[in-house]
């Protein structure tokens, strides 16, 4: 179904074919008191000569950096082809459709796309995509609260992304629920499930495990999955969907693999764009499919035996069943998981594990060069993906503003989310830096860390 | 239509059969089916729940609709029709046969307010206009 805007002749004919004046007349049901009046505080109209002026001057107050941060929004390669056809008018202006069923494209895709992520999650039934990773989490925990009936309570270790967390807490903080968060074993970066079987924690709906977490550090899922389970309580896994190209997916953790698990599909295709937008994902295991929120498309036959596509368990969805539907979502990211699967089907499972591989090469190599260098450390030394928390003998925000003024960002700091790591700076490698940024990045890092590092003359040992 | 005359039934469209044992045997009536069209789920309450007479205790989900299902006695459930799960369509097939729950009652006096087959049928003549 095209997208075309009507001509005038177009209008006259249809107001002709129903006895309307005007298109103005349609509304003269709605008071005069109730209708919009012109807003005065909006400048007028620019053209298009104008606009591109304008961004321009803008895009320019930012300098173009290297980039070496991660956390939560990754820079990777996006083949050229991906953006070509996910701009062509047909995926371009679908919005998620209401008269569903009359765009059996829109929904194909769709389909697809769920057919993918349960491919890399290995759980049974996934949604047609939500918001984003932190509103998908979000609602899996009201989902596990949903399901577990008797507990209102869901754990969520400190290792979860600061800003998931703090969102979870303001999507759920007038629901009854109670959010804990757990504490992290220091030296190694992630929780320690013996801690866990000694804590106290009384009856919880769920547990969330991230993998990696936001250190970039891999969690024992396994053993945590199971410690949920056995609790009677859902694991929700939160996880990278490119580092499922290398990890066991959720679907195989533990004995019986996560219940949910749920995501940012941004690494899949999605370009930084200063922050979004972005995309969630969400699978669940197939007896929870009717508390899973969001869209999901379902393939069947039609009353002449021909395959096509529908929305499908709509019972969960508002339009049907406004005040008991699982969720307020109606929509979907439809341009975003556009991009997205046509990204994975063009990478294709070994494509994906080529780039997953190489970043965490890349991670290595990195900090293979930095370990030549003295006064640079590593917070934690438990294995991770493609990011890695470090630590200078320098102020961390001097490492940064030197390394910014020669055009790289060099990470991310923790200081204010984790106090305790002292001065850390997360820092990630992605395919998109050669060996050569990586040795750049590390001389850069050994000059300023050289070039302050001065012993205090007072201090014992101190070699002159 | 379609309404037996040794069962009970509410407003809201349940049929309810007293057993011998003084529990009730609780369903949709054949118009409640008919009105919803083709059922692809049933989420009966749980074994246990005690409910109060018209507490809304279940949905039944059909293709184009879901709707909610009201205890029309109060109790306890003591048992749930395991067969609706992988064939939710008996009920479909057959209203009466088809039972979703059973309740040991609390308070049979509210038996005396539900309505007999000449007085449900009444009401799901108007409810089909």
């Amino acid at each position: 179904m095209p997208f075309v805007p009507h001509t005038d002749e177009d209008i006259r004919a249809m107001l002709a074919a129903i006895g309307v004046e005007s298109v103005e007349a349609l509304f003269d049901e709605i008071p005069r008191s109730l209708r919009a009046h012109p807003l005065p505080e909006l400048p007028p109209a620019t053209n298009e000569l104008e606009i591109v002026r304008l961004m321009h001057s803008r895009a320019e107050h930012d300098r173009r950096y290297r980039t070496f941060i991660g956390a939560g929004a990754y820079e990777h390669h996006v083949p050229a082809a991906v953006w070509q056809i996910a701009t062509r008018g047909e995926f371009y202006t679908s919005y998620t459709p209401y008269q569903a069923e009359a765009s059996q494209g829109t929904l194909q895709v769709l389909y697809e796309y769920q057919s993918m992520m349960t491919a890399l999650t290995a759980l049974a039934v996934t949604n047609a995509s939500l918001y984003d990773g932190a509103s998908a989490l979000a609602e899996a925990v009201l989902m596990a609260v949903r399901t577990h009936k008797s507990s209102r309570r869901v754990l969520i270790p400190r290792t979860v992304h600061p800003s998931y967390r703090k969102t979870v807490r303001t999507i759920v903080k007038n629901q009854d629920i109670e959010i804990v968060e757990l504490p992290y074993d220091l030296p190694r970066g992630h929780v320690d499930p013996q801690y866990l079987a000694e804590m106290e924690l009384g009856d919880f709906a769920a547990l969330v495990i991230p993998q990696p977490n936001f250190f970039g550090v891999l969690e024992p899922v396994d053993a945590l999955t199971d410690w949920a389970n056995a609790r009677g309580a859902l694991a929700i896994a939160l996880v990278n969907p490119l580092s499922l190209a290398l990890l066991k997916p959720p679907g195989r953790w533990g004995r019986n693999g996560a219940d949910i698990a749920v995501g940012d599909g941004q690494p899949l295709g999605i370009p930084l764009s200063a922050g979004g937008p972005y995309y969630g994902f969400m699978a669940c295991r197939k007896e929870l499919v009717r508390q899973m929120p969001g869209r999901i498309v379902g393939r069947t036959v039609d009353a002449q035996g021909r395959t096509g596509f529908a929305l499908t368990l709509q019972a969960r969805e508002q339009h049907i069943r406004r005040s008991r539907a699982t969720s307020n979502i109606c929509t979907n990211q439809g341009l975003m998981v556009t991009a997205s699967t046509i990204h994975m089907a063009l990478l294709g499972p070994e494509g994906l594990r080529r780039v997953a591989r190489v970043c965490h090469a890349g991670l290595s190599m990195l900090l293979g060069k930095l370990s030549a260098v003295p006064g640079v450390s590593r917070v934690f030394d438990a294995p991770a993906f493609h990011e890695s928390a470090l630590k200078f003998s320098v102020p961390a925000e001097d490492v940064l503003r030197a390394l910014r003024a020669r055009g790289i960002l060099g990470g991310l700091s923790l200081k204010s989310d984790y106090p305790e790591i002292g001065d850390g700076v997360l820092v990630c490698v992605t395919e998109t830096k050669t060996e050569s940024d990586l040795s750049e990045y590390a001389s850069h890092v050994a000059r300023i860390v050289g070039d302050r590092f001065t012993p205090a003359p007072c201090a014992p040992n101190s070699a002159p | 239509m379609n309404t037996p005359t040794n069962l009970k039934y509410s407003k809201s469209h349940e049929w309810i059969r007293i057993e011998p044992d003084g529990t009730a045997t609780i369903g949709i009536t054949f118009h409640a089916q008919e009105q919803l069209g083709d059922i692809v789920f049933v989420q009966q309450p749980d074994m246990g729940r005690v409910v109060k007479q018209d507490e809304e205790c279940g949905v039944i989900e059909s293709v184009k609709a879901a709707a909610d299902i009201y205890s029309p006695l109060s109790g306890e459930v003591i048992a749930i029709n395991a067969d609706l799960d992988a064939a939710p369509e008996k009920v479909n097939e057959d209203a009466y046969g088809a039972w979703l729950f059973k309740l040991k009652l609390s308070d049979p006096a509210e038996l005396t307010g539900l309505l007999d087959a000449a007085a449900y049928e009444k009401i799901a003549e108007a409810d089909r206009e």
